[in-house]
């Protein structure tokens, strides 16, 4: 079942029922099943879980960059007006560079070691025909706005020769030098200083509000998506169990598993209480639990949780959630 | 002091003490490897760490927290000043009498990869220490049943590779590894930075069953502010390898008095989005090297409270308050408030 969490016609992104498998010698993984969600113009939407539940992989289906032996099996994703799944690969490759990019953790992934900081943003501003020279002073300019002191100097640098978070930035500098429509996160910050990841965050949720960016933040920490987040999708084993807006999200969890993950968090002082823990393990994505996921370790389940895959439902104020026990309660 | 018999008033030195401790490295350099430049990792550190209490440690990469926590067991040998472990001076302590030391003494990593062997069973890699101290048999084995349950890892997971273990049970095996021979301090270096938020909860809620059952002191390093103020009664704020700020923890998310902790505070991310628009302080630039660090306090170029005697001269660490070191030139004009503690 389809769930609408933004209207359509304002949608920049809009994912329908992905579903992305890897074929693997044990088994096929259920890495993605069966997500939709919507962005809309200048919005931060942030794919919240833990390790292995596929907000990576729904990221990467995204920029149609699923790594073999990986496949998306079924969904649409729509960027604008554009159907991303049935453009041929050298159309895809000019959405990627022009209306969509996409920073990881790790900037060596996408900085070139053999040439300079500032080269690789001025190649990247001049594939929109911008004279060198221009996209040169741009690419300064640039590396100003995402807070690289002394940029002039500092484009002149190869990437060995930059801090960690400063390749963090010269990344994030050569994805939004060219204002993509939507800029995809994926755990941006994690190799950071908390100083130096608060500065990236401030420059890309003021890149959102000023030029209409969408951001699709993937992360683990929680921290991060209440300080920048629009709304937030909570993933567990492949699927988007709940939307909300982040204040809602926050205050009031409507599923066990977000509730659990906001009660596992620290916020006190030691003796103050002890967290909250989630009995079992992740399971495989190969042999998924039937019905709902999350069953084995829910402390609500009811009977049909362990036979019905509960469907996404919208309970108001923009937000959905796929639980057997809201069905009943609200 | 004996071993074995426990003393029925705590002496009243502290567990762990470091007088102007340093440790420079030095760099190769010039033609003939002649070093005359130094990396500054710790510079002029004085603290206590006391019976019983988790001492937490923050401060980001490079601040020398790391290399402050391998001083302790006499990892490293301090270039200048005392470490002190039970009063006793780590760099002046050798053979039996260091291992005897250091065996009062556990270590949890970050990645349980550095403590578990990988082509070992677990089993291995947690009875190692008792190994070392000529443990064996079923002494070691009965030992080892103990130590595992008290982390609540199952027996079947002793027969297991590290490999074959989720990251949550290694991080307890390597906790079991660090506690086996009955320590008193137990130094925790970001032992839940690899794990997502459910098993972190697990492995904090752990260790804190620990230190109440068996009375272990904590050195808790970590550059995530609401887990050290969970852990924590006392913290030390650390920048480019100096000590900047000692305080009890609920204290210093209070009121912190040294502006690089109002910075680090405001900068970490408080979980609750209704702090989004609480008062930060921005920091300027990024940190200069710990090769050259700046004349002064370390952190005059990207202070916005510096003045000019923060360029001429480095501020002591002096006592604030009851219980509240700082080391800042103007700490007692500032009024530095971070918001709701989140």
């Amino acid at each position: 079942m389809k769930v609408m969490a933004a209207p359509p016609e304002t949608a920049i992104l809009q994912v329908d029922d992905l579903s992305v498998c890897f074929e693997t010698s044990r088994g096929s993984v259920q890495a993605v099943s069966g997500v939709s969600f919507a962005m809309a113009k200048g919005e931060v939407y942030a794919l919240v879980g833990e390790s292995g539940c596929g907000k990576s992989t729904t990221a990467l289906a995204v920029m149609r960059l699923v790594p073999p032996p990986g496949r998306i099996r079924r969904g649409h994703i729509r960027l604008g007006d554009e159907d991303l799944l049935a453009l041929s690969d050298e159309a895809m490759a000019d959405v990627r560079g022009r209306r969509l990019a996409m920073i990881f953790q790790n900037p060596l992934v996408s900085l070139n070691p053999v040439y300079r900081a500032g080269s690789q943003i001025e190649e990247a501003i001049s594939l929109d025909s911008v004279p060198r020279p221009v996209a040169w002073r741009r690419a300064i300019e640039v590396l100003g706005r995402v807070r690289i002191g002394d940029p002039a100097e500092r484009a002149l640098r190869y990437p060995h020769e930059l801090s960690g978070g400063m390749r963090q930035r010269v990344m994030t500098g050569m994805m939004i030098s060219r204002t993509p429509d939507l800029l995809i996160a994926d755990e941006p910050t994690t190799a950071l200083d908390v100083t130096i990841q608060a500065r990236i965050l401030d420059l890309l949720m003021d890149l959102c509000s000023h030029s209409g960016m969408a951001l699709l933040i993937i992360t683990h920490d929680l921290g991060i998506v209440a300080e920048i987040a629009d709304r937030v999708g909570v993933m567990y084993a492949g699927s988007l169990v709940e939307q909300a807006p982040v204040y809602e999200l926050y205050e009031d969890p409507l599923h066990p598993y977000t509730r659990m993950l906001m009660r596992a968090l620290p916020r006190l002082g030691k003796g103050q209480g002890r967290l909250e823990t989630i009995p079992g393990s992740v399971p495989d994505l190969i042999a998924l639990p039937a019905g709902c996921a999350f069953h084995p370790r829910c402390p609500e389940r009811l009977a049909i949780c362990a036979s019905q895959t509960p469907v996404s439902r919208v309970v108001g104020g923009g937000r959905t959630v796929a639980c057997h026990r809201g069905e009943v309660d609200r | 002091m004996p071993m074995a018999t426990a003393p029925q008033a705590p002496p009243s030195w502290p567990l762990v003490r470091l007088d102007s401790a340093r440790k420079y490295f030095p760099i190769r350099g010039g033609l003939f490897g002649h070093s005359a430049r130094y990396v500054r990792a710790v510079n002029n550190v004085s603290m206590t760490i006391e019976r019983g209490e988790t001492f937490g440690l923050v401060g980001e990469s490079g601040s020398g927290k790391t290399t402050l926590a391998r001083l302790i067991p006499g990892l490293l040998r301090p270039s200048g000043g005392r470490v002190l472990y039970d009063g006793r001076d780590i760099a002046r302590t050798h053979g039996g009498e260091l291992n005897r030391l250091r065996r009062r003494m556990g270590i949890v990593f970050q990645d349980p990869a550095s403590s578990l062997n990988p082509r070992s069973p677990v089993r291995a890699s947690i009875r190692r220490p008792l190994d070392l101290q000529g443990v064996r048999g079923r002494e070691a084995e009965r030992r080892v049943l103990e130590t595992i349950d008290r982390v609540n890892l199952g027996r079947e997971v002793l027969d297991r590779y590290p490999h074959q273990l989720s990251g949550g049970q290694q991080q307890r095996a390597s906790i079991a590894r660090a506690i086996i021979l009955n320590p008193e301090l137990v130094i925790l270096d970001e032992p839940t930075s690899a794990l997502d938020v459910s098993i972190q909860a697990q492995i904090l809620n752990l260790l804190q069953s620990l230190q109440e059952q068996i009375r272990l002191t904590y050195l808790f390093i970590t550059h995530n502010l609401s887990i050290v103020r969970y852990m924590s009664d006392r913290i030390g704020v650390m920048y480019l390898g100096k000590l900047v700020e000692v305080a009890p923890a609920e204290a210093l998310h209070d009121r912190p008095f040294h502006p690089y902790t109002a910075a680090l505070l405001s900068a970490s991310p408080p979980l609750n989005p209704r702090l989004r628009d609480r008062k930060r302080y921005r920091l300027e630039g990024d940190p200069p090297s710990l090769i050259s660090p700046p004349p002064g306090c370390g952190l005059h170029p990207r202070c916005p409270f510096a003045v000019e005697v923060c360029s001429e001269r480095t501020p002591p660490l002096v006592e604030a308050a009851a219980r509240r070191l700082v080391a800042c030139h103007r700490w007692e004009e500032l009024t530095l408030k971070v918001g709701p503690g989140a």
